[in-house]
């Protein structure tokens, strides 16, 4: 299915740009858990996503029937993650292993040291943003949302900030959605809501609040139908984006029909 | 759901086919959230079978007359080439416990020679104390293997009745010594049928929650072999039929939603293929569990540690998985260089 522009242009979106390339869809894929390769690739051409991240160590190197790579196509960005890394100096070494298998210089950082929740260790993300942007990668560092710890990762050169929605593989949404919005508000690199995104409607909610664009995994990986609700999500994620733009009034937390305070002035 | 030895009780004591059935649902469904519907694929390779501890219901024990084997480097050159043919990338390498036939320097050797050929490496061997530890992993094994069989004390000292194995503490605190040296993976596991299971499932699970927070980073695995009946030997105290055994599978499961649970072949493949559904995140696959037993013994003259129930092929497990909708994955760990942990 097409997916349809919109009829009333409010606000003319601009591609989004990171370390230098544009992209027209706002939805990257993560391919893990899948149950088998075909439905990666047909997920991917499902949504038409124009980056995708890998871990490397599922990258077979040596055998090729079931390489991962041979189902992503050319014109994809391939984004390597550093899954399993526990510290700075181990995502450093995964991502350089990754350049020299020739998957290229862009990183997703990824340090876990908690093998119960899978939470990231901002800090060694932030150390090892610092020593690969130096080396010319475009780093995508994936953190707990922090406003000092964005901060720190512009500062050491990262290309976006990528902070969890919920827990990895949890499905539950926007669950750090106010840390989130902060970093929106004052980060001046693109900000990917990734971990956590279970539905579509979950991810058009990232998208209405201003994020720069999402990423799911779990969700599309361990659905009965991946390539429909891959396509489902970039369509969401459409949506939200234009419901962005076109100046979506914000939530109140209170009804203000009237005006108690300052109301007496003009009685 | 809690850890309490009550609560365990009662779950494996309803023998309601309804509450199995629940405990199956929500497990499947953890299982693929956390894991997605795919399998990862490991061979086991016996270095040695020399052993000079004795356990009542092992087939290497020490007092058994068995031939005692241990491979050559060229020879392990030979079992692994065929292995990683097959296409394996994980490898255990196991050794009966001997510190004098199969010291930290054979075992530093055989790390270096499966280095050639498999991306990550793990070892079942004798517990060693974190030095050693260090070491292998600076060799570049990546994971640890160390079951304690059995938490029950008394019934620990009654079945090991001498060498290594046979000091208890040594024992329980070898996971804490490997994940102290770096190594990232640690498989854990109790031999169903030793003792009381409930007793033995929680305190496995508590073993379990303490080393979680003491070494987080580290990503552990539960093995739940049972216990096989070897010829004129008595040992077997509960019977764990297959109801209970598909139990603990999806109670560990839904107590541990991101612990990986490993499948060995003792079980049938008619169980092993349908209890993948359940929270099994590993299995072996072509095993075999004699010294030489791949390309240097013929099958008629090997003494098996156990005697496997899935005899199939690397080949033949794939195309089960793939048949039953999951991905097997051989790649799941790509060395890097492994540096102390400080």
């Amino acid at each position: 299915m097409q997916i349809p522009s919109p009829t009333t242009n409010i606000r003319p979106d601009e591609p989004l740009c990171i370390g230098g390339k544009t992209f027209t869809s706002r939805f990257f894929l993560g391919t893990g858990k899948f149950k088998n390769k075909q439905d990666l690739a047909d997920s991917i051409r499902a949504c038409r996503t124009e980056l995708v991240t890998v871990a490397l160590r599922r990258i077979d190197l040596e055998r090729h029937e079931e390489n991962i790579l041979e189902y992503i196509p050319p014109d994809v960005t391939l984004l390597t993650n550093t899954s399993g890394a526990r510290t700075a100096q181990e995502a450093v070494r995964i991502a350089r292993l990754a350049e020299a298998s020739g998957c290229g210089k862009w990183v997703k950082i990824e340090v876990i040291n908690d093998s119960k929740y899978l939470l990231p260790d901002n800090q060694e993300t932030i150390k090892a943003t610092e020593i690969l942007a130096a080396d010319g990668f475009t780093v995508l560092p994936y953190v707990t949302p922090d406003l000092y710890v964005a901060r720190a990762l512009v500062k050491a050169g990262a290309a976006t900030v990528m902070p969890l929605g919920s827990l990895i593989g949890s499905n539950q949404g926007l669950k750090t959605a106010e840390l989130i919005r902060v970093l929106i508000d004052e980060i001046d690199v693109p900000i990917v809501v990734d971990a956590g995104i279970g539905r579509p409607s979950q991810a058009a909610e990232a998208m209405e609040m201003g994020a720069d664009a999402v990423l799911v995994n779990t969700a599309v990986a361990t659905a009965g139908h991946p390539a429909p609700l891959a396509e489902a999500f970039a369509l969401a994620v459409r949506a939200g984006r234009q419901a962005y733009l076109s100046g979506l009034p914000r939530k109140k937390s209170d009804a203000d029909a009237s005006s108690p305070l300052t109301g007496f002035l003009y009685e | 759901m809690t850890i309490s030895p009550d609560h365990i009780r009662r779950v494996l004591q309803d023998e309601r086919p309804a509450t199995l059935e629940a405990l199956a649902r929500e497990a499947k469904e953890l299982t693929e959230r956390q894991f997605g519907r795919t399998i990862a694929l490991y061979a086991p390779l016996y270095l040695s079978n020399f052993c000079s501890s004795h356990c009542t219901y092992c087939g290497f024990h020490s007092k058994n007359r068995i031939t005692r084997f241990k491979l050559t480097p060229e020879q392990m050159h030979r079992e692994m080439a065929f292995l990683a043919r097959q296409g394996i990338e994980n490898v255990l390498l196991l050794t009966g416990e001997s510190y004098k036939v199969t010291p930290l320097s054979y075992l530093k050797e055989a790390v270096g020679v499966a280095r050639d050929y498999f991306p990550s490496i793990a070892l079942e061997v004798h517990p060693m104390d974190e030095e050693d530890y260090r070491a292998l992993f600076e060799a570049g094994a990546d994971g640890i293997t160390v079951y304690q069989e059995t938490y029950d004390r008394q019934r620990y000292t009654e079945v090991h009745l001498s060498g290594i194995k046979a000091d208890y503490n040594f024992r329980y605190r070898a996971p804490a010594r490997a994940a102290a040296a770096g190594m990232r993976t640690i498989a854990m596991g109790i031999l169903l049928g030793l003792a009381d299971i409930t007793e033995d499932l929680c305190a496995l699970y508590s073993h379990l929650r303490a080393m979680e927070k003491t070494y987080p980073g580290v990503e552990y695995s539960l093995s739940f072999p049972r216990l096989q009946p070897i010829k004129d030997v008595d040992f077997i105290r509960a019977n764990v039929d297959d109801a209970t055994f598909v139990k603990i599978i999806c109670l560990t499961r839904i107590l541990f939603p991101r612990v990986g649970i490993n499948l060995s072949t003792r079980e049938t493949p008619a169980l092993r293929d349908r209890i993948l559904e359940f929270g099994i995140t590993r299995m072996s696959a072509g095993s075999n569990t004699a010294v030489g037993g791949y390309t240097l013994i013929d099958r008629d003259r090997q003494d098996p540690q156990f005697d496997i129930e899935d005899g199939r092929g690397v080949d033949d497990v794939v195309a089960m998985l793939k048949a039953r909708n999951f991905d097997p994955v051989f790649t799941d760990w790509r060395r890097i260089q492994n540096e102390p942990a400080r």
